[in-house]
């Protein structure tokens, strides 16, 4: 864990609305390699934008007004993200880099098989496989997430939502990408659940490698599964230190509100004015 | 002192196709003036149920909800009274909401179908319980839901759920849609709001933590069932079933996580 | 991990989907829901029982006779032929209303719809199924291709939505809000009379036997243009409309978002995510819109004068022709009908969520 995998320096995201609204600012972070990321903070603060931002999936009227983000490919390459062309974009795109949504209740095409939406990662992304070879890492990767083989045809709303988050999974993990950005993946989830998807994310993640960035407000699981934290404040990363020095020696004000501000589960009561 | 008794409460629906299902199971608890049950469970354990049965959208195949010792009504002016007496809060603030509807016709609403006040006192009614949420009556008095705060939002569906004066309130997961800093301040309004009215609060959540420290008892529900029930530190802190062990062990608890980290705690993780 | 025996009807149960919300129980998939279309087609019959027994009572309830009218026509019919021409249809009896329809329904069964007074005491069935072979043919086709065209380009439309493509809705609905006659007489006299690139009307020239023959084809063909060229002029506007309007409320979607982001190539993302999801309410519309092509489109048969049902049917109610109503209306009934249980059947195989609605 001592190289860096994506860099990210001074960069600025705006939407280009009435009044402008400054999304993201000037945000510098180093993402290591085979490192959990995790972003936290409330509601607006950016962390989506910036990290929908540094994939470039956002829509207009979001723009990037400054800054670079560079990929440094485990081959030993550094790929410029904002210089690529829409078509080297899209190879780019979840070869290297690939994201886990939030919600799947609505993140699957509904009217296509779990299998078909798998495949045709592979379909667009290596061509050079055969039909056969496809299904076969296809199956593979249903497998590795614990959905099993003979969901294969089964469609989206024919699945818990356990499992359809098991299945994003298994399509960010398609291509054995180096980083995956997590939206919110346990948000609508229930707490065995989460918890059950939580250990497989980190199995996986020791298992192949890979960096995570981990988006969610919920502060408590953050603490629990990432190994720096990242708490943003209307655009701007306030504090960026491990989970454990932030939980135990917090330098900012707003970390310290934030970590007031959620009931423990073991620790002590009087949060709740009863 | 408002009593009301879940009295040995079972639901079983008929699934087309699939035979019989049971929502609840021999489901019993007691909820009083200025006390808070915390009913903590998972998707599919019956805490929607419940909920529909107190407010009466669904009945019980078997068991009785008495309130005051004598059995709800299910119908004409006793349910308009039950009604009126427990409340519900929803989960989630937009939906509960009519997006056409300014926050001065949701709160003004239940008291004119209620006949709380005289017609000339609603709109000082209106403000009063925007007040009592900690909202700025002028500032929102007009503004319709999509224009409000998530956590404004709900504080606007407890002032509507105050309005007509009610002993008791059914708070079905309200805070689990709301960021996780803006819980805290909600909950407080509804402990504070509690210990002023009196109110005998239902809260029901899938989150241990909340459920911990808001509520004086707690049970667990799994799959129908109470599996566990108990004053609230004590189910939490110390939990007998192995499921609440395991829902537990599940939550999200830092406290734990760093103290077994730095070699405080052995055992478990 | 888990201590927690099973309690819903669900096989397969794991632990793990203890916290689901899946509805109900997942049953074997079954490709055809059966039961869903079985439902639909006994409501379908139900409807057709209801609207054949009001079709028997139509004549009954108007004023005046069938026969009569055709007498006060044909003055040299004798009273004896007359008592002929009314048991010929039927109306002659003494029988019991009951019995009647009994016999109305005896004879649907045996596909007797009865002679046509209009048309020269033919059989009911041929006259109404000559016509019927030319409207659904030209009005059929002419919808398909309004159909196609414009559920294509909505797609593009609305995939590009902001481009210079957006024009393309104005203009085509401009289209539709033309009086569709001043359409039709427009294009015959641009086209028919100043270019004379087209027959003025009819399905085929005067004197020509239809015959298989690939000069009659031919013929059909050049005088069928104009009808249809002018129903697809009409009609694109509302398909691509539709469309447009669907493909904008799904590319909101997050399925499109992941698409997307997976890096699929553009088409794939808007033929296979976007248009597949946009196109369910279209389906349905057409199939709909097919029913209807066989009440025929009896402004373009004025104007064309193409030898359609809706001029069958105008004629037949001005001439009092009641048995001939009456079978027009049977067969726009069914044809209604059954396009109802095809638009459910595509719309069932086409929304895989559909198949699970059986409660």
């Amino acid at each position: 864990m001592t190289d860096s995998l994506l860099s990210v320096h001074d960069f600025s995201i705006v939407y280009d609305v009435d009044p402008p609204v400054k999304a993201v600012r000037n945000v510098t972070l180093e993402l290591q390699r085979g490192e959990i990321l995790g972003l936290a903070g409330e509601s607006g603060c950016g962390k989506t934008t910036l990290a929908y931002g540094v994939q470039r999936l956002l829509k207009p009227p979001a723009v990037i007004t400054s800054g670079s983000v560079v990929f440094h490919d485990a081959s030993g390459e550094d790929v410029d993200i904002n210089g690529l062309d829409p078509e080297e974009m899209r190879r780019f795109r979840w070869d290297k880099i690939s994201m886990v949504f939030q919600g799947a209740m609505n993140s699957l095409n509904p009217v296509a098989t779990i299998g078909s939406q798998l495949e045709d990662v592979f379909e667009v992304h290596r061509p050079n496989l055969t039909r056969s070879q496809r299904r076969a890492e296809v199956i593979e990767l249903l497998e590795i997430v614990k959905v099993g083989a003979q969901r294969f045809r089964s469609y989206p709303h024919e699945l818990s939502g356990g499992m359809r988050q098991r299945v994003m999974i298994a399509m960010a993990l398609a291509l054995r990408p180096q980083l995956m950005v997590m939206d919110e993946p346990t948000t609508a989830l229930d707490v065995l659940v989460q918890r059950e998807i939580l250990r497989q994310i980190s199995h996986l993640r020791h298992e192949f490698g890979f960096s995570v960035i981990f988006i969610t407000h919920d502060l408590p699981l953050l603490l629990e599964i990432s190994d720096r934290i990242a708490i943003m404040r209307e655009g701007e990363i306030v504090e960026l230190d491990t989970a454990e020095r932030v939980w135990t020696d917090p330098q900012d004000e707003y970390t310290r509100t934030l970590l007031a501000s959620f009931p423990r589960l073991t620790g002590e009561r009087g949060v709740v004015h009863r | 002192m408002t009593v009301l008794e879940f009295d040995a409460v079972t639901k079983v629906y008929s699934v087309r196709g699939a035979g019989q299902m049971k929502a609840l199971d021999d489901v019993s608890f007691t909820l009083r003036s200025g006390q808070t049950v915390g009913l903590v469970g998972q998707s599919g354990s019956g805490k929607s149920t419940i909920a529909k049965i107190l407010t009466q959208l669904e009945s019980p195949t078997s068991g009785e909800v008495r309130l005051d010792g004598e059995p709800i009504p299910r119908r004409g002016k006793g349910l308009r009274a039950y009604r009126q007496q427990l409340r519900m809060v929803f989960q989630d603030p937009f939906a509960s909401l009519n997006p056409y509807h300014t926050i001065r016709y949701a709160i003004q609403r239940p008291l004119e179908l209620d006949k709380v006040v005289p017609k000339d006192k609603l709109d000082d009614e209106v403000r009063r319980l925007l007040g009592r949420v900690r909202l700025d009556g002028d500032a929102v008095i007009d503004r319709r839901p999509h224009e409000l705060s998530g956590g404004q939002r709900q504080r606007v569906a407890i002032a509507r759920a105050l309005a007509s004066r009610p002993k008791l309130l059914v708070a079905d997961e309200p805070v689990s849609m709301l960021d996780v800093s803006i819980r805290l301040g909600v909950l407080n309004l509804l402990a504070d709001l509690q210990r002023e009215h009196g109110l005998g609060v239902l809260y029901i959540t899938h989150d241990l933590a909340t459920a911990r420290h808001f509520s004086d008892e707690i049970l667990v529900l799994n799959q129908g069932r109470v599996v566990e029930r108990g004053p609230a530190d004590d189910v939490i802190l110390h939990p007998q079933n192995p499921y609440t062990q395991e829902l537990r062990a599940a939550s999200p608890d830092p406290d734990t996580y760093f103290a077994h980290a730095a070699g405080i705690l052995g055992g478990e993780k | 991990m888990s201590a927690v025996a099973p309690q819903l009807p669900t096989p397969g149960f794991d632990a793990i989907e203890a916290g689901t919300t899946a509805t109900g129980a997942v049953k074997a998939r079954a490709r055809i829901p059966w039961r869903f279309l079985g439902n639909r087609a006994l409501f379908y019959l139900f409807t057709l029982w209801a609207a054949i027994t009001i079709n028997f009572f139509l004549p009954r309830l108007m004023k005046g006779d069938a026969v009569t009218a055709y007498l006060a026509r044909n003055r040299n019919v004798t009273p004896e032929a007359a008592d002929a021409l009314r048991a010929l249809l039927g109306l002659d009896t003494d029988a019991s209303l009951w019995q009647q329809y009994i016999d109305y329904w005896a004879h649907l069964l045996r596909g007797d719809l009865g002679i046509s007074l209009l048309h020269g005491m033919r059989p009911v069935t041929e006259v109404v199924g000559q016509s019927l072979i030319w409207t659904v043919a030209l009005v059929g086709f002419a919808t398909l291709i309004a159909f196609a065209v414009g559920t294509i380009g909505g797609a593009i439309v609305g995939w590009r939505r902001g481009s210079r493509l957006d024009v393309l809705i104005p203009i085509t609905t401009f289209f539709s809000t033309i009086p569709y006659f001043w359409l039709g007489l427009l294009a015959i006299s641009v086209f028919s009379v100043a270019l004379g690139w087209f027959p003025i009307g009819k399905a085929y020239g005067v004197g020509v036997a239809p015959e298989w023959s690939w000069e009659f084809i031919g013929d059909v063909l050049h005088h069928g243009f104009l009808p249809a060229a002018t129903i697809v002029i009409a009609s694109l506007g509302g398909w691509m409309l539709g469309m447009r309007n669907m493909m904008l409320t799904v590319l909101d979607e997050d399925y499109v978002t992941v698409a997307q982001a997976k890096g699929m190539p553009n088409d794939r993302v808007l033929w296979r995510y976007a248009a597949r999801n946009a196109v369910l309410p279209q389906i349905q519309s057409f199939a709909l819109a097919l029913g209807f092509i066989v009440g025929g489109t009896i402004v373009m048969e004025v104007v064309f004068s193409y030898p359609g049902v809706g001029k069958l049917l105008l004629d037949a109610t001005n001439a009092k022709d009641y048995a001939l109503m009456q079978g027009v209306f049977l067969v726009i009934t069914i044809s209604v009908l059954l396009a109802n249980l095809l638009a459910d059947v595509a719309y069932a195989f086409l929304d895989p969520r559909t198949r699970q609605t059986e409660a």
